[in-house]
């Protein structure tokens, strides 16, 4: 009999264990934010730059933090760190439950729509200061005029070539897209592949064709035909896609460019199989500052700015790219001039640090006179200076289903499963569609 | 301790725990994703009701019923291949030098993550620097294929790795199963002057018929709602190609925040996995008379 009442409780302390398990986690970070201990105001943070897979970002923040505590004794920031994908479902979970942290991060347009239709995200206008930023990235944070988000990161789209590649052959670095065209040309006739292009993720395919659209109709007829005071099936967007087929009927691209994802088309080029390659600033560390690449590779690197279309309308300084992630601060939050106060210490400071300390652009205006920048950055950050427009990335400024058509009619378009025309066609209906 | 086993309380009690995992973690799910499959929602903002029109869109869909035509090539490719796999155990069980260390060899690939198997056979379909088209150009091939780039092999690409990843699993129940099969049954085969082929089909195959009948089932269904290799090697591309059911469904909920329509789908692949579940244990009834 006792044996039995003993086995009893045991497996009832066993569902307990099973059913309180589960409750404990939630039952701790649902606490009131506000003031607690000591009289300190709490500020939460999530962000997702853990230290173990980005530890430059870490420290960078966590500096931050420790800087903005010391000069403000009665505030206490909290943060809590995610990888990029977690960070992705776990705000939207708590999203949907109304637990956004006081101050967290976001990325732009597309992603970020939904967040401000729901009201989640405070109008940031009263902390901006306009000047502080390159100009176009605040926009991209931006819904009916006024941000919801402060932009940190910013990239734009050069093309990458090596240089020992371009020497053998005799190249020289195109200016106009009939020069570009004829080192394509020569490279394909030689065996080399001239382009990589991991068009797999689709994303990658979608920087040429706005290139092309860019340099053959000017900014305005990709972004009007997005925010449709224009037409998808405007001639110059329907030329940059005969464009496309053009190169990828000259071998351009390398072989099997639409099942290579960005990081296995990265590889030809680091392993000096292919010449060029078109991706945004983040690679800068690796013709850098990386110690894992060898610094003969990194002498071998330069970059160009895509070429201008002979009797096109757009400018070799107008670039694809755009803002990576910005700072949000939640409308539900209960401390939010606390949250906005901070929001703009940090993204201030982090200007100041962000490319000596992790060879991450900000979007905030860059003093390069000072520290010792590696020259490729000081460059490329002159170029930025001079920029006459900043496209950003088609995909992040459609909504999540048109952009999925535009990226699947980009694959087949590389793949030659459609036309042009049908390219143009396909895009057009499915922005009408939403209007 | 029998006392305890026959107090209706206890048993209840011990069944408690496992019934209300099985409850949380799988019932009410499935319950909770139909009902989902009912509303207009983006995951993020209010849900909203719209009755059956996420199930209507479903029918009318025409990438999904080509995903689900993948699917089913996926399901008769896995269950054409259980042949290879048993004459593969049938070789094995039958005392040959090496066995051991073959059957081995064979469960490797099931020792590996799905993403490892996924990330070693992209480098081999890799089509400048790839095994596979390195091979061809050996053998002197000119035009050798893109593999998971081309729209019209891509799905047939992978299944490849796929029926390669399980090869260790069937192997492994078959090969039990045909140790089961008493010595007794194959000597008196043996002394009747039975050749190694007869036995092999005439006695070994009967008598293990309800272990075959399980892995059709295995295969049928593990192959309906196959993910992994699918989404890491291809992603469902070029341009939905080698799109599965599955797939399908992760694309409409997580990446386009149609988690409404993605749970329509989820409910739809639970359905036609439960009538394929029928219709194949129905289909393998008829000779069920053979019995071990």
């Amino acid at each position: 009999m006792k044996k039995k009442a003993f086995s009893a409780l045991l497996s009832l302390a066993l569902m307990g264990g099973i059913v309180l398990g589960g409750c404990s986690s939630s039952s701790s970070s649902s606490d009131d934010s506000g003031k607690s201990s000591g009289g300190k105001t709490v500020v939460k943070m999530m962000h997702l730059w853990p230290e173990g897979s980005s530890k430059a970002q870490f420290t960078i923040v966590d500096d931050i933090i420790k800087d903005y505590e010391k000069a403000n004794p009665d505030v206490d920031i909290q943060t809590e760190i995610l990888g990029n994908e977690q960070y992705k479902e776990k705000i939207k979970v708590l999203s949907a439950s109304n637990e956004l942290p006081d101050v967290g991060i976001t990325w732009a347009a597309g992603y970020m729509q939904p967040f401000v239709e729901g009201n989640m995200f405070a109008p940031l206008d009263d902390i901006v200061q306009k000047d502080q930023f390159v100009a176009g990235t605040l926009d991209a944070f931006s819904v009916d005029g006024k941000p919801y988000a402060l932009p940190l990161e910013l990239n734009i789209t050069p093309v990458y070539y090596n240089k020992e590649i371009f020497k053998k052959y005799n190249l020289e670095v195109p200016k106009t897209y009939d020069e570009f065209l004829k080192v394509v040309k020569t490279l394909a006739d030689n065996g080399v592949t001239p382009i990589t292009l991991g068009n797999k993720d689709r994303w990658t395919g979608s920087m040429w064709f706005m290139y092309l659209a860019d340099r053959i109709g000017g900014p305005e007829a990709l972004n009007n035909a997005i925010n449709r005071t224009g037409s998808f099936e405007d001639p110059a967007l329907v030329k940059a896609a005969e464009e496309i087929t053009k190169l990828v009927d000259m071998g351009a691209f390398v072989k099997g460019f639409n099942g290579l994802s960005n990081d296995e088309a990265k590889g030809y080029f680091m392993n000096e199989q292919a010449a060029m390659y078109l991706m945004a600033t983040w690679e800068l560390p690796n013709y850098t500052t990386s110690p894992d690449v060898s610094q003969e590779f990194k002498d071998k690197i330069g970059y160009f700015k895509f070429p201008t279309y002979e009797g096109g309308k757009g400018n070799i300084d107008s670039y694809v790219g755009g803002p990576g992630v910005g700072l949000f601060v939640s409308e539900q939050s209960k401390v939010k001039e606390e949250a906005k106060k901070f929001v703009a210490y940090l993204v201030e400071e982090w200007g100041k640090r962000s490319v000596v300390d992790a060879g991450v652009i900000p979007a905030t205006v860059v003093d390069t006179s000072s520290g010792d920048l590696d020259q490729m950055y000081i460059d490329i950050l002159n170029d930025l200076g001079n920029a006459t427009n900043l496209t950003l990335y088609a995909d992040v400024q459609m909504s999540a289903s048109v952009a999925d058509v535009h990226l699947n009619q980009i694959q087949a378009l590389f793949g030659g499963q459609t036309t042009p025309k049908e390219f143009a066609k396909t895009q057009e209906e499915a922005l009408a569609a939403e209007e | 301790m029998n006392k305890v086993m026959s107090n209706k309380f206890v048993i209840a009690l011990y069944t408690l725990p496992a019934l209300l995992l099985i409850l949380v973690l799988i019932y009410i799910p499935i319950a909770l994703s139909g009902y989902y499959g009912l509303m207009d929602w983006n995951g993020i903002g209010e849900m909203k009701f719209i009755g059956l029109e996420n199930y209507i869109t479903l029918v009318q869909d025409k990438v999904f019923w080509t995903s689900t035509w993948h699917s089913f090539l996926l399901a008769i490719f896995s269950t054409v291949s259980l042949l290879l796999y048993l004459a593969v155990s049938l070789v094995l069980a039958s005392k040959i030098k090496g066995s051991d260390l073959l059957r081995k060899i064979y469960l490797i690939p099931m020792l590996l993550s799905s993403v490892a198997i996924a990330q070693l056979w992209m480098k081999i379909f890799d089509p400048t620097n790839g095994m596979a088209n390195k091979l061809l150009e050996w053998f002197g091939m000119e035009n050798t294929p893109i593999w998971l780039a081309d729209p019209a092999i891509a799905l047939y690409a992978i299944f490849i790795p796929v029926i390669w990843q399980y090869a260790g699993f069937y192997i492994l129940i078959y090969y039990a199963a045909l140790k089961n099969v008493p010595d007794e049954v194959i000597e008196a085969a043996k002394i009747d002057g039975a050749n190694p082929l007869q036995i092999a089909i005439k006695i070994k195959l009967p008598l293990i018929s309800g272990v075959f009948k399980v892995t059709i089932m295995l295969a049928v269904v593990g192959s309906l709602k196959y993910f992994d290799l699918i989404y890491v090697m291809t992603g469902g591309g070029p341009n939905g190609a080698s799109e599965v059911m599955a797939s399908y469904m992760y694309k409409e909920a997580f990446k386009l925040n149609h988690f409404g329509y993605g749970s329509a789908i989820g409910f739809g692949l639970l359905v036609i996995c439960m009538l394929m579940t029928l219709l194949t244990s129905k289909l393998t009834k008829s000779n069920d008379d053979v019995q071990y």
